[in-house]
């Protein structure tokens, strides 16, 4: 966190909250300016940069994005590619030219079958429909096969990755897992044992129930060394 | 209270309700978000004894296919009525009474709700009542303006909603089962509405009885302010969610 943000005490808005007045702001995301005013439409946090005025929300369902890698499940297939369900208001859909080397129409069930658990990445979002690609230079997309899947608010996403993964880091070199944190709010743990995973999910609820409070590394850092002992 | 509205207590028989409340007074309410844990939004409203929980599902997509809208979403709204809410018991699941409740509101809250934003997908709303004294679609509407608010759909403003009554030549404001059945003089009217506290619109009025202009005018007036208070309210529970 920088000393910009910790000086800035951060506002909870509701919709139809008039966050500011007049023409030396502008409106940011999740805000519309009504008259003179810029009003919050959405539940959320306030933050000002420069002149412009926005909202981060906190709640709700999640809203794809470009570029995001999403921990999606296949729930149908056709000729042409799958239907993977990653939370929204929008079916995904994975066409057969995004998947990494040559598929066989009629193999398609060998790669992906309805049910599986797929790392992917949202590729392009459409008005009403989004489109995912397993096609990336750093890897890491591709089947789930074993693990531990959390389910969490999307929301609160960023805070369990911390700024420029180092939340999410803390969490992988205690638990000696390996974590897949998808941007829809589904989390793959990946460790040797057990009792690993549930430690490193019980982490990452800890840091869920306390995403408001500042400092929150240090005192993730700490949780992980005081509940270390009991995790068997 | 600074300056009491004089026009609702002179040219009135009562100064004082069956239950001592003044009469523009509200029963106390308050108002809680995050009750159902499964639903992307929800929020319950305490009003008196009314009691309403409401929770929302979506924006998801709208299946069967047909019944979307290319150019904006849907809301969907159920108002229910639990069989033990009121002395008797009701008959569990949809009646004509709760089939036109649900869509009222409906009707008050899309004006609020930027569909334009969500093409081709539900809002699901589910309202149930579970104890019941009087106002219980306004209370259901307060509820819903909270959990839509809390499911991250957006919203221009909140919808507030207030049952106003006359009894016999009295305007008292969010009424009660014993006001509602009121039957001297010129009998009781029963005038639900749901206000929109920043810009000032109304977005559900109905009335029920007789009512004389001037009567009708002071109601709404009367109503508008019981609105803001409910409208403060909403804010004050929606801000402390963290």
């Amino acid at each position: 966190m920088t000393a910009k943000e910790k000086t800035e005490k951060k506002q909870i808005v509701a919709p139809g909250e008039i966050l500011e007045s007049g023409d030396d702001f502008l409106p940011g995301d999740w805000t519309i300016k009504e008259g003179k005013d810029i009003v919050a439409i959405r539940l959320g946090v306030m933050e000002k940069n420069d002149r412009l005025v926005k909202v981060i929300p906190l709640s709700g369902v999640y809203i794809p994005r470009r570029g995001n890698v999403v921990i999606g499940e296949i729930k149908d297939m056709n000729y042409s590619g799958w239907m993977v369900d990653i939370g929204g208001p929008y079916g995904a859909f994975l066409t057969l030219k995004e998947v990494p080397g040559y598929v066989e129409e009629s193999e398609m069930e060998t790669v992906y079958g309805i049910g599986d658990l797929i790392v992917t990445q949202v590729f392009n979002v459409k008005r009403t429909a989004v489109d995912l690609t397993m096609k990336q230079r750093e890897g890491g997309l591709g089947k789930i096969r074993d693990g531990l899947i959390v389910k969490v608010n999307p929301h609160r996403v960023p805070r369990i990755i911390g700024k420029e993964g180092s939340m999410i880091k803390v969490i992988k070199d205690a638990t000696k897992c390996s974590i897949t944190v998808g941007q829809n709010g589904l989390i793959w743990i990946k460790g040797d044992s057990i009792e690993d995973r549930i430690f490193a999910k019980k982490a990452i609820e800890f840091i869920v129930e306390n995403t408001t409070t500042d400092g929150l590394t240090d005192k993730v850092e700490s949780w992980l060394k005081e509940n270390e002992g009991k995790k068997k | 209270m600074k300056e009491r509205k004089n026009n609702m207590t002179d040219k009135s028989l009562y100064t004082k309700r069956f239950d001592g409340r003044k009469l523009d007074e509200l029963r106390p309410i308050s108002a809680k978000i995050g009750v159902v844990p499964n639903a992307d939004g929800s929020a319950l409203f305490v009003q008196g004894d009314t009691i309403a929980i409401a929770a929302v599902y979506g924006p998801k997509t709208l299946n069967p296919k047909h019944m979307q809208n290319p150019e904006k979403g849907v809301v969907r709204v159920h108002y229910n009525m639990l069989s033990f809410s009121v002395g008797e018991r009701i008959r569990p699941g949809v009646s004509r009474r709760s089939q036109e409740i649900s869509k009222v509101t409906e009707w008050a809250l899309s004006p609020v709700v930027m569909l334009e934003e969500l093409p081709g997908t539900v809002i699901d709303v589910h309202i149930n009542i579970l104890q019941a004294n009087a106002g219980t679609r306004c209370a259901g509407i307060n509820a819903a303006s909270m959990a839509l608010a809390h499911a991250g759909v957006p919203m221009k403003e909140l919808v507030s909603a207030i049952a106003m009554g006359k009894m016999d030549k009295t305007i008292v404001a969010d009424v009660d089962k014993e006001e509602e059945d009121y039957d001297d003089g010129e009998g009781a009217t029963d005038m639900p509405m749901a206000y929109l506290a920043n810009s000032g619109k109304i977005s559900l009025l109905q009335l029920d009885g007789r009512v004389q202009v001037d009567k009708f005018k002071e109601a709404i007036e009367a109503g508008r302010e019981a609105c803001k208070k409910i409208a403060e309210l909403q804010m004050k529970t929606l801000k402390e969610y963290k």
